[in-house]
């Protein structure tokens, strides 16, 4: 036993062969982030505040598809999601459909502490967010040059891009990137626990590359993106509408309990039984076991544990 | 064993000084929507038709929450959700914040089979709806005399409490029953003021294949924008090739609780029957929280179970049986 700690930046087709002006960024990023948790786990501070604070770093990264740099729907706007859980008392917050909100994650942290309620959505959310004074900025803060390519990119393939999706190839048999070259960002996402046993996860995103408006997806819904008891925490990434069907978050925490798997068997288990190219999940157990599994060509993630391992990754790595 | 089985419910936690006469609206009401699902399983419609048919039915009707006759928010606005869910393929359809569509469960069906996503809401549910050429009204149609009375009663207990299992201060002002009923809350509201929140059903057709369908205005005086489980996959609403389940009660305790998915998942993953998975959900899978499901399995069964004082239900299978009931 011991603290442990794994984060997400999407699951999805990352290109293998993605340049290294778009790759180092990001993984610069998750070494970064996962540094910051693994300071707080060791600075005792309790996984919730550990998770949210990830995340909220995560989100300020215009790398990521959350907050800063959150991809667009299908009016050129960002639609901001996310969602944290306690795994103790199974308390949890919610919130969907933000426009200004700074940090979504922290606006999900203060449903589940200042009000009596679990998801708020759209223009109450946005009321609520006010009403608690938490930073919020005009819109246009959110958007990217690159997220606007992509917008484009998939209105002209018109068609609703994953979280990781290749640039749409004219010739689909090649691998190589288009022009634009990228559009490998997703949906960002912590699990932790502490050396008690205390687990907590946090989840949040801007979507899908030119979703309708008020779309939500997997991960505001408990269970579905997002869950923690008091056997594990998991955030899940990939395809929302196939996550929320597959209620893959709650699949994992209850083949442990209700099958008696190990995290580690629960959690391939949920990723393979579901479409290839689809999911992609970190997760962690009470005793400190980390698992990263994921059945797209990659999934940005890091984790670390209190016995010294650490990983930083996108593609599977050579023992998966 | 085998068969078509359906449930419907009209909410758990019922005031035990609701009059009479409203009892027997009430449960006329649940034995038209079962005679509705009946005939329409009789005519070998999808078990996904029929849930959607009944509850239909159900939000058409004032009497209870959903639809017209939906809770009100802070507001005095009415915001509605819904979720439909079809077994075989487990494809969903979900959708939140509408303030102007006649039927959610129908316009949550639309999201399921015409849209690319799984669940759409507020504005963005709207224009949808408009695209879908779905019946339309004012939000006034939805509000009824009854439900603004309530509010106003709502308002003036402030009572929803951030910690709901205390009861509130000022609640003997605003409960008409005898001392003990004083205490009797849900979700931090008195019984008297609690609009039972949602109606659902659940089928399972001749060919063993089973829907869930869930449709609620909410919580009363709840904050706008607040989602409750209905709408949730995996919370209020289920189905799979084993089961069809809809919840009913403490929103955010059948949220924290995945409570309908979690009858499929005992049923799956540690072999329990329907009855055995419903009874488990509802004593382990609450904690403090105060709910009621029904349930239909693949091989005809129905159940039913619920923690609160009382639930709006109403079964029917294929070999006669029939049920309406209110209380214990």
């Amino acid at each position: 036993m011991g603290w442990a700690i794994a984060l997400h930046g999407g699951a999805g087709d990352i290109s293998l062969s993605l340049p290294a002006e778009r790759r180092l960024p990001r993984e610069a990023a998750l070494h970064h982030c996962l540094q910051i948790g693994v300071a707080a786990l060791k600075a005792q501070k309790h996984p919730l505040d550990v998770v949210e604070l990830v995340v909220r770093e995560l989100e300020n990264h215009p790398n990521f598809n959350a907050g800063k740099g959150s991809v667009l729907t299908s009016r050129g706007t960002v639609e901001m999601e996310a969602c944290i859980m306690d795994g103790n008392s199974k308390k949890c917050g919610a919130v969907s459909g933000l426009t200004t909100v700074v940090n979504a994650i922290s606006l999900a942290r203060l449903v589940m502490d200042n009000t009596p309620h679990i998801y708020l959505g759209f223009d109450g959310a946005e009321a609520f967010a006010r009403e608690q004074g938490v930073e919020t900025v005009d819109s246009s803060h959110f958007i990217t040059p690159e997220n606007i390519e992509r917008l484009k990119q998939a209105k002209e393939a018109d068609r609703v891009q994953m979280d990781y999706t290749q640039p749409i190839q004219k010739d689909e048999k090649s691998e190589s990137p288009t022009g634009n070259g990228d559009s490998q960002i997703g949906t960002v996402g912590c699990v932790a626990v502490d050396k008690n046993g205390n687990l907590a996860t946090a989840t949040s995103t801007g979507g899908f590359v030119n979703k309708m408006v008020g779309r939500i997806g997997d991960t505001p819904i408990i269970g579905a993106g997002t869950y923690a008891n008091n056997l594990c925490a998991v955030s899940a990434t990939g395809k929302g509408e196939t996550i929320i069907r597959g209620t893959v978050a709650r699949d994992v925490a209850a083949l442990m309990e209700y099958k008696g798997l190990s995290l580690k068997e629960a959690a391939a288990h949920v990723v393979e039984c579901n479409p290839r190219g689809d999911v992609g999940l970190v997760a962690v157990s009470a005793r400190g076991e980390v698992t990263m599994p994921f059945n797209t060509t990659g999934m940005f993630r890091a984790c670390a544990t209190e016995d010294g391992y650490s990983e930083v990754g996108i593609w599977p790595s050579v023992q998966d | 064993m085998g068969g078509w089985a359906i449930a419907v419910h009209g909410g758990a936690g019922v005031d035990p000084n609701l009059p009479q006469e409203r009892q027997e609206e009430a449960k006329k009401l649940l034995a038209r929507c079962l005679d509705l699902g009946i005939s329409a399983l009789r005519s070998n419609l999808p078990a996904i038709d029929v849930v959607e048919l009944v509850v239909r039915e159900l939000e058409t009707d004032p009497l209870f929450n959903s639809g017209r006759g939906s809770a009100l928010t802070e507001n005095g606005t009415v915001e509605m959700e819904a979720s439909i869910m079809d077994g075989p393929k487990r494809r969903c359809g979900a959708v939140s914040g509408l303030t102007t569509v006649k039927n959610p469960i129908s316009l949550a069906r639309l999201v399921m089979e015409k849209s690319p996503h799984s669940y759409l809401a507020f504005s963005g549910a709207e224009e949808f709806a408009r695209h879908q050429g779905v019946e339309t009204v004012d939000n006034g149609y939805f509000i009824t005399e009854e439900n603004l009375g309530m509010l106003k009663l709502a308002r003036e207990a402030n009572s929803i409490l951030f910690d709901y299992r205390i009861p509130a201060v000022g609640l003997e002002s605003c409960s008409v029953g005898p001392p003990d009923d004083n205490l009797l809350a849900m979700n931090g509201l008195p019984i008297s003021l609690y609009a039972p929140e949602t109606v659902g059903c659940v089928v399972v057709d001749s060919q063993g294949r089973c829907a869930a369908a869930t449709s609620t205005g909410g919580l009363m005086n709840k904050m706008a924008g607040r989602i409750g489980d209905s709408p949730l996959i995996g919370a209020g609403t289920y189905a799979c090739d084993l089961c069809g389940v809809s919840c009913t009660g403490e929103g955010e305790a059948i949220i924290r609780g995945t409570l309908a998915r979690d009858v499929a998942a005992v049923m799956e993953y540690k072999g329990l029957s329907l009855q055995e998975a419903v009874d488990f959900v509802v004593n382990e899978r609450l904690d403090e929280g105060r709910a009621g499901l029904i349930a239909v399995s693949r091989n005809g069964e129905v159940a039913c179970r619920f923690n609160t004082n009382a639930m709006f239900r109403g079964f029917a299978t294929e070999d006669g049986f029939t049920e309406v009931g209110i209380w214990d």
